[in-house]
């Protein structure tokens, strides 16, 4: 137990924490200072993170970088983390979009500096704890303790209707949290079924939780999918997001869309579906179908928007439509796929809120019917604009496209079975698939509208104030971004290698017999060959 | 230069990124320099590596050059390749040479723009990735480059981004092409499942060993159409291109009529190991490209601009190719879509020097006489004018009249019936059919290009006298003479002489498993069906200088007028059918957004759910605080009564 191994990921989790000590020993007043140890800090998180990243082991079975230490022997929980590739993409993505947050939101925060860079640092701990943590109450503290800072980053800096956001975000969260909390306490009373004290430990947990039977694993499956189904948000929990999204300040949203909400996700692969695997298998439709729908509604609020961070937070709801679609094919393809398409959510939906935040900083306004015609005095802002949007709508070359690809190429030939449709049988993949492709359209439709919008036409009211292009701040922050749009797009096989082993050990322990599912008869023009597997 | 085929793409996207990059700060001579020599080098590699080809395969071999794998994962895995036949190679000359001249031609038409450096850069981009779709060795590499093209399409129509027009057109052509692209998607998928791959090879060999259902492989082919519809502006899809005239118009010339539009063409020939094994799909390709072919050339013979004139032409002429293919005749299909390249995109660039010379002047109307004043661009204009209405026999009589003599021989419907049942009415009727409606659009085509032939450059100039016309520079006269020679030249190699070195037949032996639709001459000798074809493109000709004819010009439109006043209404008005697809399926759409975020979203989740359980919460919060209002006596009472009610649930009742 070495730096070398979970001593660095433990340094990683709380780097941000100590940082945060720091500022709160600050003199207030100070603001750049503030900021400025805030930046530093997520910047040298990020360094140390990328040992993890290097010396992580695709191929090596089990956990990497794992520290265990007793803290409450007698009741059953102790410190233990440990990554696996799943966990390992989100910590990268955290510990990269950190930094980016910070520096983005460096002249519009002016007023509580020392709380604003508080309320970062103690929520990056928290973010890449809940992914690293391995103790179900580790987990939970971690998972709470994002709420707060969030909480407090919508309700003090957001803009107009900061306070009814603020407090719909946490009642939702914390509703659906409460239920798995009571189910966390379910599992640690029995967890002492197998012999040996009873434990919080996910180990021990999961080898519980394998063999209940399957009318206990459905409402233990459902405790934990509604707190992780309201963070992602699965349609119809999802009315928190566009709230939140809209009156967040724009380092808010940046670490909401492209972090926050795949907590949610990871939850899913994590603790609801490898925990009680046969209520997964049984859900796992539902989910689809729910992902599916998410994708095809969210794209159409998109075209009902007026407000450009509003409609960017309902497309936040289509594309994790993509990522809950693909968890519940149950496929390597498209679980996959789902694992990337979280990453690229993070880092395209990031980078529009992050474009869009320096609109509001230059014309103060979300409304889309002020723009107009901005790529005249605005080119590189544009330009930039433009290629996330391609990212965005998943065009070839940029990292969209392979996340959705596989989420939809693997829900196509995954062998979930047949719906009976109008007498006729239709395989569920295929169906939910086709379906959810119908949301490339839809994404076109919407965000080309959007710039079309925001940047072409003639030059209309806010943007005659003769508006400055990027500055060398707001470029330092854009360029990792589209870098990483570029970089997963032309060379994927590093990021999708991380999450080979994690979702073939999920498919394994939720669909252990993929051929069970029966093959029907005369359902054969919709059943690929696949789908027999 | 074989194994390091991905050079040839490489090379101009290097010259989209030094442009895109630095263009703006270095100044014109830079960006000139830099995309001139960015295609040339994509042409020249691409000619060395042709000649590489040629010494060391027989015909219809290919040659595979794997770059890097770009992802797998499950049973899935793709890699990053490209490939060398004989399809790919005429492609590839077409797109790099042509792509060249227009580039040529573009540092002269776009010299006084201000987004000089912005354009050349999205045209070497374009470059690129057509030089991706033609060169992938698998469908999944083709949508790359499909996609890719597309993207430079939106870039280039949306060029003048400050009008309103031209960023909506531009999103139009997207859109629609999504709409195709979801049925390349699906495509794909439905390979995946069944053949576990969608390398070329691959699908091929496992179509042809057979074992596939036929439904399966119809799905395949009738999905990857409805892609191709989208790119190649078929019904119903072909709405885009018309609008896509609001780019500048080399882009025109290159995008919208030589090579990207005809990617649904090449990619229909390119699947023809399973288009031949599904005649239902073959079915839908030659008889859409039969009704596109007609319908596009009814609406062009009343346009005014005289690029959407030859945007129809080019819709119409895509059906044509639409019509080869779709009957079997993939050879004479991919002819024209060769011939087609070198005169559209003669025509396009002499309505460019047109439009030079009158300073942004597209209407026809206003034209007239413009003979005298650009002598080149008229004769180029007319030399590729005789090609496509095949008044004379040069290229494009050929390839057209070979796609419709295929058509009338075809053996590919002989066998079809309307019903499941083999013993059903047979559909050995529909080559004829397909043959006859080709043969009226033929005439229609002679008809709307001499009309626009004759209004421009023949009668007197009826522009604004600040107008004055002159003919363009040397580097834009230059492609223009070059392409009307290759126009000239291009039937060299389909002249109907079987068994000649030189022949595209030849050339593409092996590379379809049957090259011709029908055995030649099975209904009427060539002599006959040559004939017919001189006598409708005569006939057009006839009837638009009756009416057109220098002496009279313009003043015989009345005639037309007078004679079918509501017929020129409604093809002045496209026949409508934008209006319809805006009433049938955008505003529905928009509508449905709208109503189910006010209905659903807003009333129903957040007010009837959300808020509404918060008041609950509230309401009950109002009621219980009543209990607890400070008054001792109330709150005796109401002790006294839960004792009682516990006395009674303790003792009473058990």
């Amino acid at each position: 137990m070495g730096f070398e191994g979970g001593g660095l990921l433990s340094l990683v989790i709380f780097l941000p924490l100590a940082g945060a000590i720091v500022v709160l020993f600050l003199p207030r007043g100070e603001g750049g200072m503030h900021k400025g140890v805030a930046l530093i800090t997520s910047i040298v998180t990020f360094l140390f993170s990328l040992p993890l990243w290097l010396r992580f082991r695709p191929t090596a079975r089990g956990w990497q970088f794992e520290q265990k230490a007793d803290w409450a022997p007698s009741l059953g929980f102790g410190y233990h983390v440990g990554l696996d590739g799943i966990a390992l993409l989100l910590v990268m993505l955290t510990t990269f979009l950190a930094p980016i947050a910070i520096l983005s939101s460096w002249k519009y925060v002016q007023d509580r500096v020392k709380e604003y860079s508080l309320a970062l640092l103690v929520l990056e701990t928290a973010m890449i704890g809940t992914l690293a943590a391995l103790d179900l109450v580790l987990f939970y503290v971690f998972w709470e303790a994002m709420l707060i800072p969030m909480y407090l980053l919508i309700g003090l800096w957001g803009s107009d209707r900061r306070i009814y956001a603020a407090v719909k975000f946490f009642l939702f969260t914390f509703v659906g949290s409460v239920l798995m909390l009571i189910a966390i306490f379910w599992l640690w009373s029995n967890s002492g079924r197998l012999g040996g004290a009873r434990t919080f430990d996910y180990g021990a947990v999961a080898q519980l939780t394998g063999s209940l039977p399957l009318e206990t694993q459905r409402w233990l499956f459902w405790a934990f999918a509604l707190a992780f189904a309201i963070k992602v948000p699965i349609w119809p929990l999802h009315t928190w997001l566009p709230d939140a999204h809209t009156e967040a300040p724009a380092s808010g949203s940046i670490i909401l869309a492209g972090v926050m909400l795949k907590m949610g996700t990871f939850g899913f692969v994590r603790y609801a579906m490898p925990l009680f695997p046969h209520a997964a298998l049984e859900a796992a439709p539902a989910i689809g179908a729910l992902g599916v729908t998410g994708i095809v509604y969210g794209s159409l609020m998109c075209m009902a928007q007026t407000d450009m961070k509003r409609l960017i937070a309902y497309s936040s709801v289509a594309h994790l439509g993509f990522v809950m679609l693909g968890l519940s094919a149950l496929s390597a393809e498209a679980v996959n796929g789902a694992v990337l398409q979280m990453v690229n959510h993070g880092v395209s939906t990031g980078a529009l809120f992050l474009l869009i935040g320096y609109l509001y900083e230059r014309t103060h306004t979300r409304d889309l019917a002020a723009y107009g015609g901005l790529a005249k005095v605005t080119p590189a802002l544009a330009a930039v604009f433009v290629v996330v949007t391609l990212s965005s709508i998943g065009l070839p070359g940029t990292n969209g496209f392979i996340g959705e690809f596989l989420i939809l190429l693997g829900t196509f030939i995954a062998p979930m079975g047949t719906w009976t449709i109008f007498g006729g049988q239709v395989s569920k993949g295929v169906l939910l698939s086709v379906v959810a492709a119908t949301g490339v359209i839809l994404g076109a439709v919407y965000m080309l509208w959007l710039v079309q919008r925001v940047f072409f036409g003639p030059l209309r009211k806010a943007a005659t104030h003769g508006l400055a292009d990027l500055t060398f701040r707001e470029w330092l922050c854009v360029a990792p971004l589209l870098c990483a749009i570029l970089v997963i797009g032309v060379y994927p096989m590093p990021f999708l290698a991380a999450s080979l082993l994690p979702a073939n050990d999920l498919i394994a322990r939720v669909r252990p017999r993929a051929a069970a599912v029966p093959r029907p008869q005369g359902a054969r023009l919709f059943l690929p060959p696949g789908a027999s597997r | 230069m074989l194994n390091t085929l991905w050079l040839i793409p490489i090379t101009p996207f290097a010259g989209f990124l030094l442009n895109g990059l630095f263009g703006k700060r270095a100044g014109k001579g830079f960006v000139t320099a830099v995309a001139l020599a960015a295609s040339l080098g994509a042409a020249l590699l691409g000619t060395v590596a042709v000649f590489q080809y040629t010494a060391l395969y027989e015909h219809g071999q290919r040659h595979v050059d794997v770059a890097y794998q770009w992802f797998s994962s499950g049973g899935i895995g793709t890699d990053i390749a490209f490939q060398l036949d004989p399809l790919s190679i005429v492609m590839l000359m077409v797109v790099t040479w042509v792509g060249f001249l227009i580039h040529l031609y573009s540092a002269g038409y776009m010299a006084h723009e201000e987004g000089y450096w912005r354009y050349f850069a999205y045209l070497n981009l374009f470059l690129a990735a057509m030089l991706i779709l033609i060169l992938g060795s698998s469908y999944l590499f083709l949508f790359v480059g499909w996609e890719g093209v597309g993207l430079c399409s939106y870039l280039l129509i949306g060029f003048y981004y400050q009008t309103d027009y031209a960023p909506a057109a531009g999103k139009k052509a997207f859109i629609v092409n999504r709409i195709g692209d979801f049925g390349f998607l699906i495509a794909m998928f439905l390979m995946f499942g069944w053949f576990g791959s969608v390398d070329y090879a691959k699908v091929s060999q496992i179509a042809a060993a057979g074992g596939i259902e036929p439904s399966i492989l119809t799905a395949i082919c009738l999905l990857l159409f409805l892609g191709a519809c989208g790119k190649s502006a078929q019904i119903p899809l072909y709405v885009w291109l018309p609008d896509a005239m609001a780019g500048p118009t080399p882009v025109s010339a290159l995008i919208h009529a030589a090579t990207m539009v005809t990617a649904g063409v090449y990619m229909v020939a390119r699947s023809n190991a399973l288009y031949r094994l599904s005649p239902t799909a073959m079915l839908v390709v030659a008889v859409t490209g039969a009704l596109t072919a007609l319908f596009a050339a009814t609406i062009g013979v009343r346009q005014w601009d005289i690029k959407k004139v030859l945007a129809y032409s080019t819709v119409s002429q895509l059906g044509f190719m639409f019509i080869g293919v779709g009957v079997g005749a993939f050879t004479a299909g991919v002819f024209h879509l060769i011939t087609h390249a070198f005169f559209k995109a003669c025509l396009f660039l002499g309505s460019g020097a047109v439009i030079h010379g009158l300073h942004g002047e597209q209407d026809i109307s206003k034209m007239g006489g413009l003979r005298k004043y650009m002598p080149s661009t008229a004769w180029t204009f007319a030399i590729a004018t005789v090609a496509i209405t095949g008044v004379l026999p040069i290229s494009g009589f050929f390839s057209k009249d070979e796609i419709l003599a295929q058509a009338l021989n075809t053996s590919a419907f002989k066998f079809l019936t309307f019903t499941p049942d083999p013993t059903g009415p047979k559909l050995g009727f529909l080559g004829p059919l397909i043959y006859v409606v080709g043969t009226i659009t033929a005439g229609l085509t002679s008809f709307y290009m001499w009309r626009c032939y004759l209004l421009t450059f023949h009668g007197e100039y009826r522009g604004p006298t600040d107008v004055h016309p002159h003919e363009s520079p040397g580097v834009m006269t230059i492609p223009l003479w070059v392409l009307a020679a290759l126009s000239v030249v291009a039937l060299v190699i389909v002249l109907p002489i079987h068994d000649f070195a030189w022949s595209w037949e030849h050339f593409t032996e092996g590379l379809f498993a049957h090259p011709r639709g029908g055995a030649p001459a099975e209904h009427l000798p060539a002599v006959v069906t040559f004939g017919i074809a001189v006598v409708i493109a005569w006939a057009g000709f006839a009837v638009a200088w009756s009416l057109y004819k220098p002496a009279r010009n313009i003043a015989g439109d009345a005639a037309f007028e007078r004679a079918v006043p509501r017929v020129r209404r409604a093809l002045v008005e496209k026949l409508y059918v934008d209006d319809a697809y805006e009433w049938l399926f955008v505003k529905p759409l928009w509508r449905l957004a709208r109503g189910l975020w006010r209905v659903f979203d807003a009333a129903i989740i957040d007010g009837v759910f959300v808020n509404g359980s918060a008041q609950l919460v509230a309401a009950v919060g109002a009621l219980a605080r009543r209990f607890q209002n400070g008054n001792v006596q109330r709150y005796a009472a109401v002790t006294a009564m839960g004792v009682a009610a516990l006395v009674y649930l303790l003792l009473v009742r058990t």
